[in-house]
């Protein structure tokens, strides 16, 4: 999923400094999945800015709203009716940033990010967090044991560990496990570790984010 | 000959080879570039000429081994993964070549994480050892990574770095064999300490043939001090720094301890000469520069060999 | 036991302070509390194994809240006090009280629709 985090609460008081009445858009997606921007983290931001602004003499009111997703417009379009009637200076989404882009693609009105989109990712614990992707656009993680050193390795290294990996972790922090020693140790577990032993060649990152911005047409699809 | 460079001709002539290593200075000074290659004038083969090392923004490694170049020293140019894109690391390996430098090292380099500017945005487009097929290319095929042909050809002696201290240490001879295998010619590990591991990883080295397939030198680095030493053992990712050695160190007095580091750097030299499969070392005295000539002559290593 | 505590203090029963939800203390504060804290059991001792352990990560996360919007983190905090300990759930009352005391009231409050017949100091408690 898509994993993000809430922007600190200094900065979204900032954002809506001049605002009197704001609607708070949270999605039931991803976000709520990585306890971002549910319906709980959208109660848990609206209350806190309202403390804060109570606080400051110059209260804010924030109506709370989450949407199914932000990230299909079928869904984004159920904010017309609220948006047309309720005079909100601005939307403050708490979905990962296409929330707030399709937002903006369909009303004319200020939108704000309430999250920084953080990485593509799993829970490795309650309460914990790691990214696993790059999305890259050309998944190669079979050649090496269905671990990912584009996404995993610091250096996104092709062809083993570089000289920093030591007891196991990158030299980058010991937070960070080093994926190659991972990957070797796999590669052992499954008896396939002279398959690293091959170079692996250049990639290509036209299919990645270097080759513009992407999309994927399937016209089976379409209606 | 590949590429012609006196580096090549030292080690295909069967001499016990010396690189040594230029830091280039934080800033435009060429007086400083000149100051630290004057100690290393005369006394190495070639000297390395770092890029950007440590993820800390340094002159120009092309531009100092032009410099290098222009004083009658020869360079091994360093290229690092991490700034470069396919297209910026060809465009400067065509430069370099014709600015008359003839050797290059292959590195992934340090994170930039490191460094003195961690905001910034790292590329490794390719991996170390892809960056040595690509100088390969160029060389052999006469070829850019695209197919195209070039217009005058790159000639490189190829050059590759190794840590026979990182872990996992049973995959660190297959990663050096993956770097033969790309189409590299010489090796410079990473500062040895661990004479124990080294002897086994060049005993691995040598079991699987791969000493036959390329020089490898062995990357020393004198201890100045008892504080450096468990700085290296300590905060050095990779690094390994038994603990006799620190103990040894810790046994003289303070001002006699750089004299002891010395001692131990030129005794590491001389049982590298004695080891089958190494060709040669590589000296890196980091901002010690002055003290090279003193170490290569108590190691009885100098005068250098000329080698037409 | 009759044991006297301020009469300033609201108290919410909660089946285990695990129940207790970030909201509930935030909430407290939005309405103009002075002050709300969580009497939960000691630590090792829940009933539900680490409900109580949850709450005191909770009030501390409220804690950083507050702080990130210029309010006293001191308004909320984490007792541990067992069910039974009558005393010590007074102790902790007063305890309380008196350092929203010295904080004063809330810069958010006043409390809407609660009397606390002329009280100086409202807070809520959650408790088991």
């Amino acid at each position: 999923m898509v994993v993000a985090e809430r922007k600190p609460i200094e900065e979204i008081l900032a954002m809506v400094a001049d605002f009197k009445k704001v609607l708070l858009v949270g999605c039931k997606g991803c976000v709520t999945v990585c306890c971002a921007g549910g319906t709980k983290e959208v109660g848990i931001l609206a209350s806190a800015l309202r403390i804060a602004r109570k606080k400051a003499g110059n209260p804010l009111e924030v109506v709370e709203h989450t949407l199914e997703r932000q990230c299909d417009p079928e869904y984004v379009d159920q904010l017309g009716p609220m948006l047309q009637e309720n005079g909100f200076d601005a939307v403050l989404s708490m979905a990962c940033s296409v929330g707030p882009q399709f937002i903006a693609k369909k009303y004319p009105i200020q939108v704000f990010p309430m999250l920084n989109t953080t990485f593509i990712g799993g829970a490795l614990e309650h309460g914990v967090w790691a990214e696993f992707c790059q999305s890259c656009g050309n998944c190669i993680i079979h050649n090496f044991g269905g671990l990912c050193p584009i996404a995993r390795c610091s250096k996104s290294l092709m062809n083993g560990p570089c000289g920093g990996s030591a007891n196991k972790q990158c030299e980058v922090s010991p937070e960070i496990d080093c994926i190659w020693h991972l990957i070797y140790d796999r590669m052992v577990e499954l008896g396939q570790v002279e398959k690293l032993r091959n170079v692996f060649p250049i990639k290509d990152w036209s299919t990645s984010r270097d080759g513009g911005p992407r999309k994927i047409v399937r016209e089976d699809l379409k209606l | 000959m590949k590429a012609g460079s006196n580096l090549e001709k030292v080690l295909t002539s069967g001499h016990f080879a010396v690189t040594g290593e230029l830091g280039p200075p934080r800033g435009a000074s060429v007086e400083a570039v000149e100051k630290k290659a004057s100690y290393l004038k005369g006394v190495v083969d070639s000297i390395n000429v770092t890029d950007n090392q440590t993820s800390v923004v340094r002159m120009s490694s092309v531009a100092v081994c032009k410099l290098l170049v222009d004083m009658g020293l020869e360079p091994n140019l360093q290229m690092v993964c991490r700034d470069r894109n396919r297209i910026a690391m060809q465009s400067d390996l065509l430069g370099a070549y014709a600015l008359g430098i003839r050797n290059v090292l292959c590195l992934s380099g340090d994170h930039n994480k490191f460094g003195d500017h961690p905001q910034s945005k790292n590329v490794f487009d390719v991996d170390s050892v892809q960056l040595i097929s690509i100088v390969k290319m160029l060389r052999d095929e006469g070829k850019m990574l695209s197919g195209q042909e070039c217009e005058g050809v790159a000639k490189f002696f190829i050059g590759a770095a190794a840590n026979p201290f990182g872990d996992p240490f049973e995959f660190r001879v297959t990663r050096l064999a993956k770097k033969i295998d790309a189409g590299v010619d010489f090796v410079q590990t990473q500062c040895i300490y661990n004479m124990d591991k080294w002897r086994k990883y060049m005993h691995m080295a040598h079991e699987e043939g791969l000493t036959e397939k390329c020089y490898i030198m062995a990357g020393i680095t004198p201890l100045k001090s008892v504080g450096m030493a468990r700085y290296m053992a300590k905060f050095v990712p990779g690094l390994d720094v038994p603990d006799y050695y620190i103990e040894r160190l810790k046994g003289v007095e303070k001002k006699k301890q750089a004299a002891e580091g010395i001692k131990i750097a030129v005794e590491q030299i001389q049982e590298m000469r004695e080891m089958p499969g190494v060709a040669g070392i590589h000296l890196m005295a980091i901002e010690w520069e002055h003290k090279v000539p003193e170490i290569l002559e108590a190691a009885g290593l100098l005068p250098r060999p000329k080698v037409d | 036991m009759r044991l006297d505590y301020p009469p300033n203090v609201r108290i919410v029963n909660v089946p285990c302070t695990g129940r207790v939800d970030m909201l509930h203390l935030l909430k407290a504060i939005e309405d103009g509390a002075d002050g709300v804290y969580v009497a939960g059991c000691h630590e090792g001792e829940c009933h539900f194994q680490n409900g109580n352990l949850k709450a005191k990560r909770r009030v501390a996360a409220v804690k950083k809240i507050l702080e990130e919007v210029g309010l006293e983190p001191e308004r909320v905090e984490m007792f541990h006090v067992s069910a039974s300990d009558g005393p010590g759930f007074a102790a902790a009352a007063r305890q309380m009280t008196e350092r929203i005391r010295g904080l004063g009231p809330s810069p958010v409050g006043p409390m809407p629709d609660c009397d606390f017949g002329g009280s100086d100091s409202e807070q809520v408690a959650l408790g088991v």
